[in-house]
């Protein structure tokens, strides 16, 4: 598979270049080289079982928790390598956070939900600050007017839409670079699909926002730019407005035109 | 293309040849079948509950009709002319703990004997107890002012007389029992003494205390080891091992280690604890060990089991945050995994309380008549205990054994029922 690094954005965040994933023997990813910014949310299309995921995980390092998985490559954020003996994994994973498919939120109580990572990461001297911290995270996720008056409840008594926007407040409220979404709105109706494409609208420019979704339409309307992956190689990388109108690759077409997936 | 899709689903019609008859004698009977196979399983079900409900509630009658007997005793007056050996002593010489030497010397002993003597003759013997005059002394000790009078002291009964009294045949003290009735010396009052007591050689001055002080520290120990070993151990299997073979046989030998007799683990504990590190014998620091060894097992399988369960998104949400996985652990698998392993314990520590096999092999069924100061004091355990008294030849043991049991139900009803209110404190609800 011949493939050009994406080279083309200003000011990349995240450069990811030659990564491979091996599970055990079995290689998930066969090299992806890729340009991630803030300006322009990137989105990961593809058939189930193509390796977007995977290839997401390996961004802030959630592989590592894999016994069997290896990485090869390097992945650089803000000229750093993540992969370096120097990089701090769990400073890394406040500095690009993640969301993930199923709303995660503990069984704690909302404001708790919230202040756990400031916590963690000593981000608030005292509790006016954390305070703060929660009520202007969760006007960010847009959670704000709906919990303000009970944030002492459990943040599982919240629907599914609702948890989903309070797991992006949460990983809002350690301050990160980077957003990973796997797959948040897979679990969600259209309603609170349509929030949370709203929310990532919003956040865009604020911080550097990666989704992976198997809906073409969603990534259509939420990113602006988007890779194509299947069976572990990225086929294709680009102005999501190109890649739906005119796609480079035969894959990409027939995938997008519905031959397969 | 119709045709085709129906040839595929079996073609058109009916799939038999025969119309099915959902009426017919065949099919009625097939029902019939069904509705009694239906019956005949709730029928057995409810039996099964029954024949253990009825079990027991006649475990629990015959132990409680037994042990009630237990916590009475039986008390005869004996007035006891204090004065006429006195010598004018001033009551506060007896008031302290200098009291039972300064009673020493007034030959206390002899002048109950003798008050005894005149008060019955010779039956008098057969009906009192043993020692009676030490509760005279106790009775002095507690209120030094008759020590300069005549007076009525209730003392305890022999354990033949207490056995009468509770309803038992002794033919030979019939006539005298009917005299006590008769002239209102003879009365029946809630043994303290059982549960202040320890061991002894007359049953009817026996108590209980010294083997359940014994069977809490015991227990203590074990908790003390086991709880945290146990729960460390858990954690350290699920979280962080890597998937060898060499984690694999731990696993299997744990899980044997659960099943092990507990005999076994009283031999175990009979070579190390005692043989080798020459830990004293009998005490409840050796039995807390040994009981710590068999319990162990039990919670790392329960902790396992309750840490696997936490789900693993919650792991994974705590790590996207920047959790380290120490974090992740005592933040939100721990407080999830609490009520599950504290299950796990409670299983562990009733059975530890309940075994007396280990605790035989490490000397704990020394006759212990005071109650263990500390944990390297010779003790035993109620269990033991209620095995000891069970062995006694004499009658007045029967009931003692049962009041015994009494008190172990209680103890651990008791230990499960904290336990229980423990576990739904922590518990998180989702």
């Amino acid at each position: 598979m011949n493939q050009t690094p994406q080279t083309g954005l200003e000011a990349p965040k995240m450069t990811a270049r030659d990564i491979e994933v091996f599970y055990g023997q079995k290689q998930a990813i066969n090299g992806v080289s890729i340009d991630i910014d803030m300006e322009n949310v990137t989105a990961f299309i593809g058939p189930s079982g193509c390796g977007k995921s995977t290839f997401l995980r390996t961004l802030n390092r959630m592989n590592d928790t894999i016994p069997s998985a290896r990485v090869k490559g390097t992945i650089m954020l803000d000229g750093e390598d993540i992969y370096s003996s120097a990089m701090d994994v769990v400073q890394l994973r406040a500095r690009v956070g993640m969301v993930f498919q199923k709303p995660n939120p503990f069984p704690k109580s909302i404001y708790d939900n919230i202040a756990y990572g400031p916590r963690i990461h000593g981000l608030a001297t005292d509790k006016p600050e954390l305070d703060q911290i929660v009520e202007k995270s969760l006007q960010r996720a847009g959670l704000w007017n709906e919990v303000k008056d009970r944030l002492t409840e459990s943040g599982t008594a919240l629907s599914g839409g609702q948890q989903q926007r309070l797991c992006i407040a949460r990983a809002i409220a350690v301050d990160p670079e980077v957003i990973l979404m796997d797959e948040p709105c897979s679990a969600l109706d259209p309603i609170a699909t349509a929030k949370i494409e709203e929310l990532i609208h919003e956040l865009r420019g604020k911080y550097a926002i990666v989704i992976v979704t198997h809906n073409m339409q969603q990534a259509a309307r939420v990113s602006q730019r988007t890779a194509f992956f299947h069976l572990g190689n990225m086929v294709e990388y680009g102005e999501t407005s190109e890649m739906f109108t005119n796609p480079q690759e035969e894959k990409t077409r027939d995938y997008i035109t519905g031959r397969y997936g | 293309m119709s045709e085709a899709v129906s040839d595929t689903i079996g073609g058109s019609g009916t799939l038999y040849a025969t119309k099915t008859d959902w009426k017919s004698d065949a099919m009625r009977k097939r029902v019939r079948k069904r509705y009694a196979a239906e019956t005949r399983f709730r029928f057995l079900g409810l039996a099964a509950i029954v024949i253990s409900c009825a079990f027991l509630l006649f475990l629990l009658g015959v132990m409680v009709g037994n042990g009630a007997k237990g916590f009475s005793r039986t008390e005869l007056a004996l007035p006891v002319d204090l004065a006429a050996i006195s010598g004018n002593a001033k009551p506060e010489d007896f008031a302290s703990k200098s009291g039972k030497a300064a009673l020493a010397s007034l030959e206390l002993r002899q002048a109950v004997e003798s008050a005894i003597a005149d008060e019955y003759g010779e039956a008098g013997r057969k009906i009192f107890g043993r020692s009676v005059w030490t509760e005279v002394r106790s009775a002095i000790i507690s209120n030094p002012d008759i020590i300069n009078s005549k007076t009525v002291i209730w003392v305890s009964a022999s354990s033949p007389l207490d056995r009468l009294n509770k309803g038992d045949d002794v033919p030979e003290l019939a006539a005298q029992y009917k005299k006590l009735q008769a002239n209102e010396t003879i009365r029946t009052v809630f043994n303290v003494p059982f549960l202040t007591k320890s061991d002894g050689v007359d049953p009817a001055l026996v108590g209980i205390w010294g083997a359940l002080k014994g069977s809490l520290m015991t227990m203590l120990v074990t908790l003390m080891l086991a709880f945290p070993v146990g729960v460390l151990a858990a954690v350290y299997l699920e979280e962080y091992a890597p998937r060898n073979r060499w984690t694999d046989l731990i696993e299997v030998s744990i899980n044997n280690l659960a099943a092990v007799p507990s005999i076994i683990f009283g031999l175990l504990g009979l070579v190390i604890f005692l043989n080798w590190m020459a830990l004293p014998r009998s005490s409840a620091l050796v039995g807390g060990l040994t009981l710590a060894l068999m319990t162990m097992p039990v919670i790392v399988i329960a902790g396992r089991n309750a840490v696997k369960a936490v789900p693993p998104s919650i792991r994974e949400a705590a790590l996207g945050i920047g959790a380290s996985k120490v974090q992740v652990i005592f933040h939100h698998v721990l407080p999830l995994a609490i009520p599950g392993i504290m299950t796990g314990t409670i299983i562990g520590m009733a059975r530890a309380l309940g075994e007396t096999a280990p605790l035989l092999m490490i000397g704990m069924r020394a006759f212990t008549a005071t109650p263990p100061g500390d944990l390297s004091d010779p003790s035993t355990v109620l269990p033991v205990q209620i095995f000891l008294w069970s062995d006694e030849v004499n009658r007045g043991f029967v009931e003692k054994t049962s009041a015994a049991i009494i008190i172990l139900l209680i103890f651990l009803l008791t230990m499960n029922a904290l336990a229980i209110y423990l576990r739904n404190r922590f518990e998180t609800r989702w």
